[in-house]
Formats: C-alpha cells, structure tokens, sequence
C-alpha cells in the first residue's frame, strides 16, 4: 500500500511491502489462524454466532444490519445446499474500500467467507466483483487458487471434514446488482432486477437455496473476531457500533483516500488524517455514507463521530462509510444533478415510481441548474421524491430520493437562487477551480 | 457477419462453467459475453448467440444480459474504448474536466468513435476508484488512475 501504516488498522494492518496479497504474505501476519483455531478446537457454530454477537458486527455494505443477527437466521442445521456469497460490488458513488481489501488482503476476506460457510453449514461461496476493477477479480482469482492449494479451501479442509469452496464471479457496469436480490439474479446469469422480499436470501436466495448474503468488509472483520474475542472488537468501537470501520473519503480533501479507524472517531479527526480541506477551504457539506446517504451541511458534520448512531442522529446514515466532502466552492444543484442523473441511468427499470421518478427527479434539477427553473420546481421534486421513497421493490428508489430531498431541505436558498437569477450563487470559474483535475496528492 | 468462438474463448468460457453447480451453465453467461467481447471488439447479434449456444441457454437470454450490463458493447466501438468517470465524487477532484480535455484532443463526444475507428469515448458511472479520480478505463479492463493532463496525453499516444 501507499498509505503510511496505521496503528489503528486492523483489516488493513501489516499491508505495506509488496505482494501482501500472496498467502504467503497473510500466514506470515497469522493469516488462516482463525480457521485453523475453529476447525482444530471444534467450536461450534453457535458459539461463533454468539462472539459475532457480542461483536457488535454491523453490515459494513450500507445497511448496519447485525452480523450476528443475520448469520443466526440461516437454517443452518438443515442437510441442504445452502449458500454464503460476498458482495463486492462496490458501487456506490464515493465508495471504494472493498476494493482495498480485495487488492491488498484478499486472503482475509476467504478465511471470512470460509468461517461464514462453516458456521451456516455452507459448502459453497462466490465473491461478488465489481466489473470495473477486474484485475481484482483476476487477483481474486489468483488467491483462491492459492488458499486451495493450500487446503483452506475445498474438499476437507485441514484435515478435519469441513468441505468448503468459493469462486469469483465478475459484475460488467450495473449499480444495482450491488443490491442484494439483484447480485443473487446476477450471479444466475440473468439480468440484475432486485427480488420481492419475503422471501429473504436466507430462506430463499442463490438457486433457490437458504442464502446469507454479507459485504467484503464484513466478512473481513470476522477472522480477528474470532482470534480476539467479540468482547475485544466491541470496544474497539462503542456500544452498538463495534470495531473498526474503513471510511473512504473522496472530494475536496488534500488526501483522498482510504482509512481505517474506530467507530466513534470525531469526523474532524478523520478529516484531519486526510489532510484537511483542499486549498485550505471551508467545509460545507458532506455526504457521509455513499452518495444514497442524506447529505449534511458542514457545520452539523463538524459535531458527529463517525460510527451509525451519530450520523444517524444528525438526520443522515454512516452507510458504506463513503464521505463526500464538498467545500464552499460546490454548487449544490449542479452536484444533485450528477447524482439524479446517476439514479436515472442506474434503475432496473423494474418498478414504474423509480423508473419514471428518477427521470422526472433529473430533468427537473437539470433545468434549475442551467437556468430554467420554475418558482415551484423544488415543491414538485419534493413530491416526486416522497413518492418514489417507499414505493418500490428496492431501495434504489429511495437512494434516488434522498439526495433530492436533503439538498433541497440543507441548500433550499441556493436552490431558489438558481431558480430566481438562472444562475449559480458560486462563480462558475469559482466552482472550476475547486474541482480542478487534482492528483498533487497521488503517488503517481 | 458470421462468428464463431476461437478455442482459447471455449475453453476459458468452460473455466467459468465450471464454478457453478450441475445444470446452471447460464450463469456464466456473464464472463461468457466479456469473454466473446474480447475475442470480437464487440457484441455483435451473431457472438451473442455464439455464447448462447455454447452454453445450451436461449439466445434471448445472452441477449437479456448484454442489453442490461454497462460493459457490453452491442454497437461497434472503436479499438480503445476510453470511459472517463464523471460522478460527483470523481467531479470533486477533476473527472468532468478530464472528460473535457479527452473530448477536446480527439475531437468527440461521449458515445462517439473517432473517424480512424481508434478511440470511443463513454461517460462511466461510478468505477468504485473515486479516490483515484480522475479516473478512466480502458478497454473495460485497465484502470488508470490520477489522470492529469499529462497523463492524458501519454496515455493516449500510446493508444495506437
């Protein structure tokens, strides 16, 4: 990695030198010893389960859902095919912290799936890879070939009967499948349209069969769970929000990049480990959970932490742990007109409110930004948000309508702004400036 | 215009069959149109087909696929398809000025092919590399990353 090490990593510890990906690198940082220790000490599902929950594992893909909680729901004592599957189609606008695990530590995110396949009585996984990182699916691949060779996958593992084998199957350029039900149609060769729940994966997911469906990170976390206690990765954190997280911060920030650091962490301590404002500007919104995340003005931003109570708290969702950061020279309408753009692009096409809504969403916040807003634009976004949210088969929809709605209630004045004098409050040489193609920071 | 799949494309297409359990060959469909997009430049109705037949699925079905996913390109593009990501995160730090710059040196527009057939240029949605903007995919493959202008220009030139 280019990044300086960092003490408080754990998933993205012992990374720097070369080829930290191979196995040989992970057994040598103690990689597969949570394997080993589960397999030779005969611990039984239920008690991975129960340190999983005493974790405070939350689902690190955008929904927080308890680790624990979710593993406990898979029918696990049944002799049927049943299936573990990673989602790492990251492709949440401003997300990009799998895609770290995947090219510096692939290695912990199999022993995790292996531990998930062991505890839920699976035989088989796939690792979900975004399309458009596939070299990382090609290393992905080379990894897997490495941890069978070595037995910690496949037929016997260890020694002790546990049969277990894991795959890779590539995404090719469509947000939705990162939605569960649509990356399970995916992998089934079929276009990525998101399934009706009930029935969940995990009584009917991969080929029909019960299903447990977790993020990279998730399963990423688990190997040190098991090595450490639950107890110990909880108070990593804070109570409800165990552990470390990976933030990945994009935007107006000196260092854009990738951090892992505990819940709880003030954002103004994670903005300082990025360098500070770019050009030394002022804060003034931040997006702090993936671009479907309510956006929150700068100054509300300054009094969170970052863990999911907080950002919740503050009227917004922790998500991914994606943080866009904006400064004083964003314009806030020309930026909801990228992302409704986006959404547009991006829906199934399933469900009529998405499909049409998030056309209607763009066209409208397309002609405020270049000048042709009417007085009672923003009202009629407002309602054709509130009536996509809620209305379809996923959440997509409403990822499409929350932008909308926090930009309008956060930026209303700048929104009038354009629909009153046709153009931004901020010069547009002003804004050009501020997101001028920017790569001082990169080691390039 | 008539196609068939080489043998490197049948046997890397049986590869992927292999990952997934008896009778559900279809889910390579997807690896099955990337790899047949490699072989042929792009989807044509007749490699399409191709991937169908060698994968005992109906031909609609592969074209279900290929129509929905992004990556698959079922209009001829050029030799080096270039995707410069434009999402806020990216535009944040320069990606709509890069696709600006690349638009200018070759003289089109996004979903456009030079006259010589060499480049196509797409506006992407988000690559999952937004630390790494601006950022632009060649080929559906190759991720390059910081793109200043400079880099730009290099990249390009070696494009032949």
């Amino acid at each position: 990695m280019n990044a300086p090490e960092n003490p408080q990593a754990i998933l993205l510890a012992g990374l720097d030198g070369d080829n930290t990906w191979g196995i040989e690198h992970y057994i040598k940082r103690g990689g597969y010893s949570a394997l080993r220790k589960i397999l030779e000490s005969g611990m039984t599902p239920e008690q991975i389960i129960a340190e999983v929950k005493k974790s405070d594992l939350r689902g690190r893909g955008g929904a927080g859902f308890p680790t624990g909680l979710k593993w406990s729901f898979m029918p696990r004592q049944f002799p049927m095919d049943k299936y573990v599957v990673c989602n790492s189609d990251e492709g949440e606008p401003g997300t990009f912290k799998d895609r770290d695990l995947l090219r510096y530590n692939p290695h912990l995110v199999i022993e995790g799936m292996a531990i998930a396949g062991y505890v839920m009585g699976c035989t088989r996984g796939y690792n979900y890879i975004h399309g458009e990182i596939f070299s990382l699916y090609q290393r992905f691949e080379e990894a897997l070939a490495e941890a069978r060779a070595a037995g910690f996958i496949g037929k016997n593992i260890l020694g002790k009967g546990f049969d277990f084998d894991l795959f890779a199957h590539h995404g090719w350029g469509a947000y939705i499948c990162g939605e569960e039900t649509a990356l399970l149609e995916s992998i089934e060769g079929k276009k990525g349209q998101p399934r009706f729940k009930p029935p969940f994966p995990a009584s009917h997911g991969l080929y029909g069969k019960p299903t447990t469906i977790n993020n990279t990170e998730t399963f990423a976390a688990i190997p040190w769970i098991i090595n450490n206690g639950g107890e110990a990765f909880q108070a990593l954190g804070k109570p409800n929000n165990g552990g470390t997280k990976i933030f990945s911060v994009s935007g107006h920030v000196n260092r854009p990049g990738v951090y892992e650091i505990p819940l709880g962490t003030p954002f103004s301590t994670l903005l300082e480990m990025c360098g500070g404002m770019r050009g030394g500007r002022k804060l003034k919104a931040v997006i702090p959970g993936g671009s479907s995340a309510p956006v929150l003005p700068g100054d509300i931003m300054m009094d969170c932490t970052m863990d999911y109570d907080s950002i919740s708290k503050a009227g917004s969702m922790l998500g991914s742990g994606a943080v866009i950061v904006m400064d004083e020279t964003t314009c806030m309408v020309k930026s909801l007109e990228r992302l409704s753009y986006f959404y547009h692009e991006e829906s199934c096409g399933q469900c009529t409110p998405c499909r049409e809504g998030t056309g209607w969403l763009y066209r409208m916040v397309h002609r405020i930004e270049h000048g042709q807003g009417r007085p009672d634009d923003l009202d009629t976004l407002d309602n054709v948000a509130s009536n996509i949210a809620g209305r379809t088969i996923c959440a997509l929809g409403d990822a499409a309508a929350f932008p909308v709605k926090s930009f309008i209630k956060h930026f209303r004045s700048e929104f009038e702004y354009h629909v009153e004098h046709k153009h931004c409050l901020v010069p547009v040489d002003v804004q050009r400036e501020g997101s001028r193609i920017y790569v001082e920071h990169a080691a390039c | 215009m008539t196609f068939s799949l080489n043998e490197a494309s049948r046997a890397a297409i049986d590869r992927e069959v292999a990952k997934y359990p008896e009778g559900q060959a279809i889910s390579a469909v997807m690896a099955g149109l990337r790899i047949a997009q490699e072989q042929n430049g792009w989807l044509t109705p007749e490699a399409i087909e191709a991937v169908a037949t060698h994968l005992n699925i109906p031909p609609m079905a592969a074209m279900e696929v290929a129509t929905f996913y992004n990556m698959y390109d079922v209009k001829p593009v050029g030799r080096w398809k270039i995707t410069v990501c434009t999402n806020l995160p990216c535009a944040l730090s320069g990606g709509e000025q890069a696709a600006e710059y690349v638009k200018e040196k070759l003289g089109i527009g996004f979903n456009e092919t030079t006259a010589d057939g060499r480049f196509t240029l797409k506006e992407g949605e988000c690559m999952g590399v937004c630390g790494d903007a601006p950022a632009i995919i060649v080929n559906n493959t190759r991720l390059c990353s910081w793109m200043s202008r400079e880099k730009i220009d290099a990249l390009l030139d070696e494009l032949k």
